[in-house]
């Protein structure tokens, strides 16, 4: 799969990264080389083959509903770049 | 009575016991140390004397009272993917520029309820991502070991690099690590230390900062085997904050060093013999059999048939847990923000600015295989890939007691010698990948010297849950190879 411009600049959208001038051409050329690389795992037979979902065969096992935690809202603003009282600030969203 | 830096964690432990020095003096001698060496190794990025000594002196204290933990006094240093209360933790990202948990990770809070001390937090390659510690936002950290005749800094490998680095200089004594795809045990053998990245869900992933969940394990880098038992023992344990944690017992690990291999099934996986693999590589591996043989455990050829697609399913797999984790990164909560014209703006230009050109890459592969149209082309079949890969494994287990390979492809590389071709670095974890595709456990053992004089490692792998045999042949290893011969202390101010 060759990846283009304007797919480059597609999914950087999707991953909300803004790319400088150029970047997106290095990108271009790298992503495609890495796909490319990937794309061996087309000579795979896996037809019939459940994906994996968990690598461990243990049984992951169900906790209580219950709340266990919580009640210091102060400590978990208190790295936020921008806040007010127990608040994180954002850049106005709805006019 | 040697340096106290000079000492392994077994060897302080006695040490302590007999009152030969002081936690606190252990400390010092550690903090003095850090401070000679960082400006030259960059192993630290965040050196904790302060910190160091008060928790020193906690332990004089319970020593004095007779209720000296596992790691009473052990002067650590922690990868800065640890979340550390009060103390600075950003995965060596600039997005996470100053961020101070409220809250210890479970792993190291479980060291610190064994008496162990911290020094500081651990330079790695940002988010873990990188197999050569150059993709930090604080800079490369270099190895202590050079090639034979030569000035040039080498990489000490990655992502773990700091921790590597910093426990092959005996800057600490041993040092907590995280292995996604081989970022302890890589490290490990390029600067002649004992990495092991145990069974997924063996230790509580917890208050790390998460690259790719399904993957991620934290484990121990150490200076001996002995050293990786003890330190595992105090990692390790069920923890309700993490799910996929295991409730099993921890069992005496330390135990399993020195109890005899005699009769144990050693698989040696052909697939391992890669094409244009180094002949030293190929020595390294012979030498490891043959100690292994005079130990008397028997050598049997087995098929691990889908080793070289692990690789690239890792690719796949890897980035696409990495791009949802990184998700979180946007400016608000934590860390880097730069302001835009909207919210989205400001998003955008926050993780522009704030994660590194290997971050992007791999956020962008895993939103790109994760998106819509290329997840079954992608995603589902690297993880039905995952599942032969598994397989393989749980073959080979029906005859085969533990797996003997090399670690790396190759010895430490220099600084800018593989940084301009992504896959040329991904290569590095050619060995060491499938264990994290499979959740098994690895150990890197120094195993020799390459013909430039810098380390190489082997690499031990078990079954789910079965450390101790990797503790039990691999001290037999160690035996055998003999203590590696200590490389010139260049980088130490006087």
């Amino acid at each position: 799969m060759k990846i283009d411009d304007a797919t480059v600049r597609n999914i950087a959208r999707l991953a909300r990264i803004k790319l400088d001038e150029g970047e997106d051409k290095t990108l271009e050329s790298e992503l495609t080389g890495i796909l490319q690389w990937v794309e061996q795992l087309g000579e795979v037979d896996t037809d019939g083959v459940e994906p994996m979902t968990c690598v461990t065969d243990r049984q992951i096992e169900m906790r209580k509903d219950e709340i266990t935690d919580g009640g210091y809202a102060d400590e978990i603003v208190r790295n936020a770049p921008e806040r007010a009282g127990n608040f994180f600030v954002v850049p106005k969203v709805v006019e | 009575m040697s340096e106290p830096t000079r000492l392994t964690i077994a060897e302080t432990r006695d040490a302590l016991a007999e009152k030969k020095f002081s936690a606190e003096e252990l400390a010092q001698a550690h903090i003095s140390e850090i401070e000679r060496a960082n400006e030259a190794l960059n192993a630290f990025i965040l050196p904790t004397p302060e910190h160091a000594l008060d928790m020193a002196r906690a332990s004089d204290a319970r020593i004095a009272k007779g209720g000296a933990g596992a790691l009473e006094g052990i002067p650590l240093g922690i990868k800065d993917l640890f979340c550390t209360k009060g103390v600075r933790t950003t995965a060596c990202s600039h997005i996470l520029d100053g961020f101070e948990p409220g809250y210890d990770s479970t792993v190291t809070q479980n060291l610190w309820d064994a008496g162990a001390v911290m020094l500081g937090k651990l330079n790695c390659d940002e988010f873990a991502m990188g197999s050569s510690n150059e993709s930090s936002y604080y800079g490369p950290v270099i190895n202590p070991w050079r090639r034979a005749g030569s000035d040039a800094p080498l990489v000490p490998g990655g992502s773990s690099g700091g921790s590597a680095s910093a426990v092959a200089a005996h800057l600490c004594q041993g040092a907590t690590a995280t292995d996604t795809g081989g970022s302890i045990r890589q490290p490990a053998s390029l600067t002649g230390t004992v990495g092991l990245k145990p069974t997924y869900g063996r230790c509580s992933r917890w208050g790390i900062v998460a690259f790719a969940s399904s993957l991620d394990q934290a484990g121990p880098l150490t200076r001996s085997v002995r050293d990786s038992a003890i330190m595992l023992g105090a990692m390790a344990g069920h923890d309700p904050k993490d799910s996929t944690s295991v409730d099993t017992p921890v069992p005496d690990y330390e135990a399993a060093v020195g109890q005899s291999i005699r009769g144990l099934k050693v698989g040696i996986p052909r697939e391992y013999r890669m094409e244009g693999m180094p002949e030293e590589i190929e020595a390294l591996w012979k030498s490891g059999i043959d100690w292994l043989k005079s130990a008397g455990a028997e050598m049997v050829d087995v098929s691990l048939p889908h080793t070289k697609y692990a690789l690239p399913a890792y690719y796949i797999v890897a980035p696409a847990e990495a791009s949802s984790n990184l998700a979180r990164y946007d400016g608000v909560r934590y860390g880097l923000r730069v302001d835009g014209d909207d919210i989205i703006d400001m998003y955008e230009k926050t993780r522009a600015a704030g994660f590194g050109a290997e971050v992007k890459r791999r956020v962008l592969i895993g939103t790109y295989v994760l998106s819509a149209g290329y997840y079954d082309a992608y995603y589902i079949k690297a993880q039905r890939v995952r599942t032969l890969i598994k397989r393989d494994f749980e073959d080979v287990f029906e005859k085969v007691d533990v797996l003997l390979a090399p670690s790396t492809p190759g010895p430490a590389f220099a600084i800018g010698e593989k940084s301009g071709d992504p896959i040329e670095m991904y290569l590095n974890d050619i060995f060491t990948v499938p264990a994290n595709m499979s959740g098994l456990p690895g150990i890197s053992i120094p195993g020799g010297l390459s013909g430039e004089g810098t380390p190489l490692g082997l690499q031990l792998i078990a079954k789910a849950f079965d450390e101790e045999m990797l503790f039990r042949v691999g001290h037999v290893i160690e035996e055998a190879a003999g203590e590696l011969p200590t490389p010139d202390n260049w980088w130490s101010k006087s």
